[in-house]
């Protein structure tokens, strides 16, 4: 049977030699190399639910009055497009179901890009030859922004027609091009022509989606023509790579997380509620309602402007640049620009390394990066925490107004602080030679001048050392004694 | 009831028995790890082939439980259709197919440690032939220059072409922002259109508002008017007339980033609580009602635009003129006032 | 039928091990007050005496108010005498903090003479009479939405008006809604009989008893309060089972 599939493809396409190839695959074993992954099928849930919803929605701005399964919403005046979310949700069989495995799918896919780039970033896997493979992934997490913020858009209740009114405040804010731009994407003033249901629906379900399938395509074969990086360990050296194999021990694990991702989505969409827009009710340009907030992975854009002064530069009576710009649209590009540009940074300023590196940084190997990304990270986490307050205000009692005055400053010295902590604790770790958990045995391999590979002061192992201690008193030589 | 507090029961003693089936495999899968030997170098190729009857039996019951579940799911779709049993049958089927593969992955194939030769990238021979390749192309060519000029000209050209239908998307901006239904002699109505009497309004009250006729879900329609004591108004000497009996109208939406300004704080006793705003609700901008709505707190940069009142004999109220300033969220080049 | 569903949202919870999530997202259920309808009116002239011993020290023997501390009781009206006893925002230990719900601290005929005694002061808003039977359910969320969602959040979660918390209205009963609606108590704003009908009134009311249980079609409501708990489960669950997954299933390091 098998021989006869692969004669069969074989005399047809040629693939023997790329099979072989590819059976023989080799993944390094690390867990943390399968975040990605988690993001990977995340995004194939997203594909199949999607395709399925797509089935019933309607992109339409047109007014209707409500008669369809929920009691509160009974005669009133809605989108077409809210009312078919609406019977998504409550007429068609396991239509709800799918809906919600959809939303979580697009929580989980981000939140696993995220953990995935941070893992990338603090491990120096971006170094040559990977960056690349590394500015893909940045460019799909960009994309993943918008395609989750359009999606749940789309449902055009209470909240996503907030969430609609502040982009279209965002990017009227954009210095020069800002009011052409948005008259180009919503065709008009909020809440935008009636055609711009539809553009969204094709962003959505087309134009981004294809996006981030030919990138992630391109990301994996690349990943394919490079091999895995792996940390460094025992016969793992900057010239090989050591881990299963594809077939078959790799390709079960890696199906078997397939399908753990789609039962943890699965359970979730069926147990716990995300976004009930029967809840919220339909937008109006006029409404709102307290404590609306944008998904977790856009908090850190409402973070970034509820924080923001009430600055707004004018000239004889002009505004230059409304205020949404700095939270909404600068803060964004200076985190993606920090992103992108952090490879050249670190080998033109930091490291001047121009080597490739298939071995692994531990974070504390290189003390700078570590820092400078922790502070970041920090400083992103700070707004994201910020756009939240209103909540923690309301459960803590802490004052709102104090909290925002607080962290207008701190949100600057907080990362200054965590930047010098995190690199001095580094540095200590290096010196110290040892994992701060648990006692880390092998060697640091680097590439000697001439171009050959060294190990370089091997540290002993916690095992070592208690051998050594327990057989101090011998006298040092205990194969001597014993003879 | 009771019947699915027992099924309940059983998957749960189920999981468990997996989850310590699966602990105690790897406890005794890996002795290294707490052994005081160094862990061994592994060799270009250690393959190790287990006899796992247990688990392989293991796997298959998982394969069945997948398959019973999923047969559930199909039967709920038709019989029951509970978006929580259908979520937990469709999940519980795909966590066993999880567990089988992840078994039968770790426990059932062959484990192998594999170490393959990383492949080094680049041959400058063949870097160097295909710069010469690239530069053999435009061999005899004499007039470069003018050719690359001509090439750029068609590209902006052709460029341009291209890419300017993508004005048809929007309408140009030009003073649409600025439009709004106001104009003096318009009558403000309520959310069910009834005209609006100086007296619907206590102090201390707020009401969601629109110009009579008009479209209510464009930016410059809705408003919002208070009625605050006629003592306490602070507003500009130009703005003294704008005020009917302390009944002031600010537009809805908010300057900072579009949404409606829907909060409003009206203290019983200042000096103990806080003072009179429309908040909204977004980023918590924060405006004054009695000073023309100066900005307090929050992001936004300019007042909320002031709609001027009067009010006919009857009574009820209508503009005086538009608003002082454009409505909405600001844009490069808005003016202020 | 009803108690199988009851079990189904009960059962993530006991799955779920973050309690946090919950204890962030929900808002506590307090005690139900006891819905107060037409009692027999009570005596304000012992209630002039709960007065003197309660409330004078802030609001001055003649009720006439003390600048800085507590405004005049002259014409406030027996609905918000009503309103702040009964729910226990009154009396208030620190003049200067936001009456929060509370147990009441005087029992039901005690409060009945406080509002006559407040009422006989001068005429305020009496107290309404809320039948929220009478309402109906989509008038009262629209209705909701207009006028009190921007503050008090649209599933009547409660939120903040920059400087001050606005209750969530899980507890209140219907006379209370109409109470506050009439009476506009601390900063809220006061909405009369011309803004806000009695029918509307109604609608509101039923919509906030429906709101304490909403259709929770979609599972465990996480709250009801939005994507905050959401990312929370996303993260502290969902992607915390995945690493845990995955830290098993990768498992195969050289140590």
């Amino acid at each position: 049977m098998t021989r006869r599939l692969v004669r069969f493809l074989d005399e047809r396409v040629g693939v023997a030699p790329l099979l072989r190839k590819g059976l023989r695959y080799v993944f390094p074993d690390h867990w943390s190399f399968m975040v990605g992954e988690i993001a990977l099928y995340a995004f194939m849930i997203l594909v199949a639910t999607g395709i399925y919803l797509t089935l019933f929605y309607v992109p339409s701005h047109e007014q209707v009055v409500y008669h369809g399964g929920y009691g509160p919403l009974q005669g009133m005046e809605m989108t077409k497009a809210y009312q078919s979310v609406l019977d998504i949700s409550f007429n068609i069989p396991a239509g709800l179901l799918i809906r919600q495995v959809h939303h979580w799918a697009a929580d989980v896919f981000v939140a696993a890009i995220v953990l995935h780039a941070l893992r990338i970033f603090f491990t120096g896997a971006f170094r040559k030859p990977r960056e690349i493979n590394y500015w893909i992934g940045i460019t799909m997490l960009a994309l993943a922004l918008p395609e989750g913020f359009l999606g749940y858009s789309l449902a055009d209740d209470l909240l996503s027609g907030m969430g609609l009114a502040i982009a279209y405040g965002v990017f009227l804010s954009i210095p020069v091009i800002g009011g052409f731009a948005t008259f180009l994407g919503f065709g008009g003033e909020l809440p935008g022509a009636p055609e711009f249901f539809s553009r969204m629906l094709v962003l959505h379900v087309l134009i981004i989606p294809v996006a981030i399938g030919a990138l992630l395509t391109v990301h994996l074969m690349t990943i394919m023509r490079q091999h895995h990086t792996q940390f460094a360990g025992p016969g793992r050296t900057e010239r090989n790579v050591v881990g299963t194999p594809m077939w078959p021990g790799y390709l079960l694990r890696s199906l078997g997380l397939l399908f753990a991702v789609a039962a943890v989505l699965f359970l979730l969409g069926g147990l716990v509620q995300v976004n009930p827009i029967w809840e919220w009710g339909p937008y109006h340009v006029y409404s709102g309602t307290n404590g609306a907030q944008p998904d977790w992975y856009l908090g850190w854009l409402i973070g970034g402007l509820r924080l923001m002064f009430p600055f707004e530069p004018h000239i004889a009576g002009y505004t230059l640049v409304p205020n949404p710009f700095w939270g909404g649209a600068l803060f964004p590009l200076v985190v993606f620009g920090f992103l992108y540009l952090w490879p050249f940074i670190e080998r033109r300023w930091i490291t001047r390394d121009h080597g490739r590196h298939e071995l692994l940084d531990r974070p504390r190997d290189n003390p700078t990066r570590t820092a400078v990304g922790a502070a970041v990270l920090a400083w992103v986490s700070i707004i994201f925490v910020v756009g939240s307050f209103d909540r923690l205000y309301l459960r803590l009692d802490v004052p709102y107004e104090g909290q925002v005055w607080f962290w207008r400053f701190a949100v600057i010295v907080v990362p200054v602080a965590i930047f010098f902590i995190t690199r001095a604790v580094c540095r200590e770790l290096k010196a110290g030679g040892t994992h701060p958990l648990r006692g880390w045995s092998g060697g640091v391999v680097a590439r000697t001048a001439s171009g050959g590979y060294a190990v370089q002061g091997e540290p002993a192992a916690k095992g070592d050392e208690r051998e050594v201690a327990a057989h101090a008193p011998d006298g040092g030589n205990d194969a001597g004694d014993r003879a | 009831m009771s019947g699915l507090r027992r099924a309940l029961t059983a998957i749960g003693r189920f999981a468990a028995f997996v989850l310590l089936f699966l602990i105690g495999r790897r406890r005794r899968g890996r002795p290294g790890r707490v052994s005081d030997e160094p862990p061994p170098v592994p060799g270009p190729h250690e393959r190790e082939v287990p006899s796992g009857r247990r688990a392989e039996t293991l796997v298959a019951a998982m394969l069945v439980v997948c398959g019973l579940c999923g047969g559930a799911f199909v039967a709920l779709y038709f019989a029951y259709d509970d978006t929580q049993l259908l979520g937990l049958s469709l999940g519980l089927a795909f966590a066993a197919l999880a567990a089988a593969l992840v078994v039968a992955g770790k426990a059932v194939i062959p484990q192998e440690t594999y170490t393959e030769e990383r492949e080094d990238f680049g041959d400058e021979e063949v870097r160097e032939e295909i710069e010469s390749l690239v530069h053999e192309g435009g061999e005899g060519l004499s007039r470069r220059g003018m050719l690359l000029a001509a090439g750029g000209v068609a590209a902006t050209g052709l460029g341009a072409a291209v890419v300017w239908p993508v004005a048809s998307l929007g309408p140009s901006v030009g003073d649409r922002i600025r439009k709004t239904p106001w104009r003096a002699g318009r009558y403000l109505v309520d959310a069910e259109d009834r005209r609006i009497l100086v007296d619907d309004l206590d102090v201390g009250s707020f009401m969601l508002a629109f110009p009579e006729g008009a479209d209510k879900e464009l930016l410059g329609s809705s408003i919002n008017i208070v009625r605050l004591r006629p003592q306490e108004l602070d507003l500009p000497r130009e703005r003294a007339g704008w005020a009917v009996e302390g009944v002031v109208a600010y537009s809805r939406i908010c300057t900072h980033a579009g949404c409606a300004v829907s909060l409003f704080r009206y203290p019983t006793y200042e000096r103990t609580s806080s003072a009179p705003a429309l908040v909204c609700p977004c980023h918590y901008s924060t405006f004054d009602p009695r000073r023309a709505c100066k900005v307090v707190f929050g992001p936004a940069g300019r007042p909320l635009p002031q709609l001027p009142l009067r009010m006919d004999a009857a009574r009820h109220l209508l503009a005086a003129g538009g608003y002082s300033g454009p409505p909405g969220p600001a844009y490069p080049r808005v003016r202020l006032q | 039928m009803r108690r199988r569903r009851l079990l189904l949202r009960g059962l993530p919870a006991l799955l779920c091990t973050a309690g946090a999530v919950y204890g962030f997202a929900s808002a506590p259920a307090p005690a139900q007050p006891g819905a107060g309808g037409a009692r027999a009116a009570g005596s304000a002239q012992a209630g002039r005496r709960l007065f003197l011993q309660g409330c004078a020290s802030c609001h001055g023997d003649d009720a006439r108010g003390i600048p800085s501390k507590a405004p005049s009781l002259h014409g406030a009206g027996a609905a918000a005498a009503d309103f702040y006893l009964s729910t226990g925002r009154m009396p208030l230990e620190n003049p200067q903090d936001q009456p929060r719900k509370s147990d009441p601290v005087y029992d039901r005929a005690q409060i009945d003479d406080l509002v006559a005694y407040v009422g006989s002061l001068g005429a305020g808003p009496p107290i309404p009479e809320v039948r929220p039977a009478r309402g109906v359910l989509s008038e009262g969320l629209r209705a909701f939405t207009d006028s009190c969602a921007g503050c008090h959040q649209v599933v009547g979660r409660g939120g903040i008006a920059t400087s001050v918390r606005v209750p969530d209205l899980l507890s209140a009963s219907p006379k209370t809604i109409g109470e506050a609606v009439r009476v506009g108590p601390y900063v809220m704003p006061s909405f009369g009989e011309k803004q806000i009908d009695a029918p509307t009134l109604d609608s509101i009311a039923r919509y906030l008893r429906y709101v304490r249980h909403p259709q929770d079609r979609g599972g465990w409501g996480i709250g009801h309060i939005g994507p905050i708990p959401e990312g929370m489960v996303t993260w502290l669950l969902a992607l915390a089972a995945l690493v845990l997954a995955i830290r098993f299933i990768g498992e195969r390091t050289t140590e």
